[in-house]
């Protein structure tokens, strides 16, 4: 199969299984009395039907973005991580806590450190995984999400304890950041400058990994760890490098949040957004450019939640449910890999022999 | 001061049972799944649905062995999708049960949304305490009422020991999870026997899961479980993939888990969050201790897919 017909299945199989995954959701909703017919009008009504919701379906997007790289570049490595809601978390918690240690300068130049230092936390959390495993063998699957949980418990600690804000009373929160450092829209749209930070983020990856010889190492790593290491590829630095980018990517997004959307760090960041980032960026099949569009259909689906939950009267889990379904079947559509052209009738007659009936040479050694 | 740190034991012992119930129950199930060769992460999805199905169960029928047995066969349920996703080709059995994790918690959530506000039947106690000779209402009797599923999970304990070592079941179970290709030969369904180990797997999890909703403090809600299925599972590579070993672990996690709790009512407090954090550390310094990047564990399941490439 050319590399054009492979990438022409994967994206059907991927499409096919969101398919799958909206008509299971409906089923459930069906099942629990609800009108299927109006949740998915509901759902794109809500994530793109106007000018208003699909503006709330890019800013949804953005972090996303962001998070599905926390599970892409380690994915590329060879490496299943999943602790990206804790690198997001502390992302923003270290955007928030600088202002505490050093003074910062006014305007983006305050931005860029904020940025930088939720990068460095959000990638040090993640490497520390990748650490784990290429050093002690430890499944980095179980350790990034027990350092998830880890993340989540500092947070609150220090958001409840000696970074609280005073003057926040029932809702704990750090000192908001100063107006000057905030990350405003752009321009006239009603969407933050995250969106562009998630989409450079997502094309400069995939340039590192298609284009410099660093990515491409990261590549043949995950691809085969063994012939890596016979070529003599320091497979550790590597794993671990992939693993601090997308942490870093993740941490950003943490950032993100708290400068453009809530201005200080609080509960209200724990939300989800790195655990939607997995499924993001398995349906994307861990192509950072497949990131984008994916990203902006969910993010365009947690959008259309709350539609969901006013006018149906459904839980706000009925997104999660409907990722969940997703996400299954984006796996098991996996089995269909290299068939799905065959059943539609897709391969041409004689390109293919049944490699049963063609005597090979050792079928001819074996009768010999 | 020392009878501070009297209560303070006693609090981390009754807790050890009381917290330490359902962990046992998850890594049990997932030790069974384990051994068939394959690995189920999405029992923290498990725990969460199971214990939510429990309560809905105990809460319609008025009946705790009821919810129980509800929780069981939930678990069973969600744990066979993932058996029998797992069974496809080219199915990574990793980010299927990343996936059963998110849809498990997601129904549970949806599902449980009526069950925030009512009370259903308990799990009853044994009263250790009083047959000890504690007074009525002592905290060593309020420590020592012992979750009555404890003592059957120890039970099950010695018997899956058993089981996997001497019964004809057992046997297949082991040789499908050391080598497929020998169990194969010998014409076992390879196949169907991983999926029934990881429905089974899930039935003992959804009981953990109807210890965390029914018994104390006894209610659904959305914070019930965060990450104790996933510890559970790392516990089980810690455990050696045996039940007894199962029963230590899940003893020593349910102390740890205890401790916050315990010292905050000792007056400690402003620090929860971080005791809280103890079991995570805890799972990850042990996890750190007892894998090696060279050698195989000794007792893993030669088909296991999670700690080699």
């Amino acid at each position: 199969m050319s590399p054009l017909q492979q990438a022409a299945e994967g994206l059907a199989l991927s499409a096919l299984a969101l398919l799958g995954g909206l008509l299971m959701f409906g089923l459930f909703v069906w099942v629990h009395g609800h009108d299927p017919l109006q949740a998915w009008m509901l759902l794109f009504k809500g994530a793109f039907g106007d000018a208003f919701s699909i503006q709330n379906s890019l800013q949804r997007a953005a972090p996303l973005m962001l998070t599905a790289l926390c599970v892409a570049l380690p994915a590329q490595a060879g490496l299943t991580v999943i602790g990206g809601e804790g690198a997001l978390v502390l992302g923003g918690l270290a955007a928030a806590a600088v202002p505490y240690a050093v003074i910062l300068p006014e305007g983006s130049a305050g931005t860029a450190v904020l940025m930088g230092a939720a990068g460095l936390a959000g990638g040090a959390w993640v490497a520390l995984a990748g650490a784990l495993r290429q050093w002690r063998g430890v499944n980095e699957t179980i350790s990034s999400l027990l350092l998830g949980y880890i993340a989540i418990s500092i947070f609150k600690f220090l958001v409840e304890g000696p970074m609280r804000d005073p003057a926040s009373l029932n809702k704990p929160s750090t000192r908001p950041l100063e107006p000057s450092w905030l990350v405003g829209s752009m321009g006239s749209w009603d969407v933050h400058w995250g969106l562009a930070f998630g989409i450079v983020a997502c094309v400069a990856a995939a340039v590192w990994l298609s284009l410099s010889t660093h990515g491409f190492a990261v590549r043949v790593v995950g691809g085969n760890p063994r012939a890596a290491r016979l070529v003599g590829l320091p497979a550790n630095a590597l794993v671990v490098s992939a693993c601090a980018l997308g942490g870093a990517a993740a941490g950003l997004a943490g950032a993100l949040e708290v400068a453009a959307v809530h201005t200080a760090a609080n509960a209200a960041l724990i939300a989800g957004l790195g655990y939607t980032g997995i499924l993001v960026s398995f349906v994307a099949r861990h192509q950072p450019l497949a990131v984008i569009p994916v990203s902006i259909l969910f993010g365009g689906f947690l959008a259309a939640g709350s539609l969901l939950q006013r006018r149906m009267g459904l839980p706000d889990a009925s997104v999660q449910v409907l990722m969940g379904f997703s996400f299954l079947i984006i796996l098991a559509a996996e089995a269909l890999r290299g068939r799905l052209f065959k059943i539609t009738g897709g391969t041409p007659a004689g390109t293919a022999p049944p490699a049963s009936s063609a005597p090979g040479p050792l079928a001819a050694e074996a009768r010999a | 001061m020392t009878d501070g740190l009297f209560e303070l034991l006693l609090a981390v012992v009754g807790g050890a049972v009381r917290v330490g119930t359902p962990f046992l129950f998850v890594s049990l199930g997932e030790c069974v799944t384990e051994k068939s060769g394959r690995v189920n992460l999405g029992l923290e999805g498990v725990l969460v649905f199971a214990a939510m199905a429990g309560f809905a169960g105990s809460w319609a029928s008025g009946l705790w062995w009821a919810g129980v047995l509800a929780a069981g066969l939930s678990g069973a349920l969600l744990a066979l999708i993932h058996g029998v996703v797992c069974g496809l080709p080219r199915v990574n059995d990793v980010a299927a049960g990343i996936a059963v994790m998110l849809l498990g918690v997601g129904l549970a959530f949806y599902l449980g949304k009526p069950l925030i506000q009512p009370q259903a039947a308990q799990i009853p106690s044994l009263p250790l305490g009083e047959w000890l000779g504690a007074a009525p209402g002592s905290p060593a009797q309020a420590a020592l009422a012992i979750n009555v599923l404890f003592p059957a999970g120890v039970l099950l304990a010695l018997a899956l020991t058993w089981a996997l070592r001497r019964t004809a079941w057992g046997l297949t179970v082991r040789l499908v999870g050391d080598s497929a290709d020998a169990a194969r030969a010998l014409g076992m369904p390879v196949g169907r026997v991983r999926a029934l180990a990881t429905a089974a797997g899930g039935f003992l999890a959804g009981i953990g899961g109807s210890a965390l909703s029914l018994y104390f403090p006894g209610s659904w809600s959305e914070g019930l479980s965060s990450g104790q299925g996933l510890i559970a599972v790392a516990l089980v590579i810690f455990a050696r993939w045996h039940p007894m070993r199962c029963l230590g672990a899940a003893l020593l996690f349910g102390g740890a888990g205890a401790l916050g709790p315990a010292l905050q009512s000792q007056g400690i407090s402003g620090w929860h969050d971080l005791l809280n954090a103890i079991p995570y550390v805890l799972t990850l310094l042990i996890l750190v201790w007892t894998c090696s990047p060279t050698r195989t564990l000794e007792g893993a399941p030669g088909e296991l897919n999670l700690n080699q490439r």
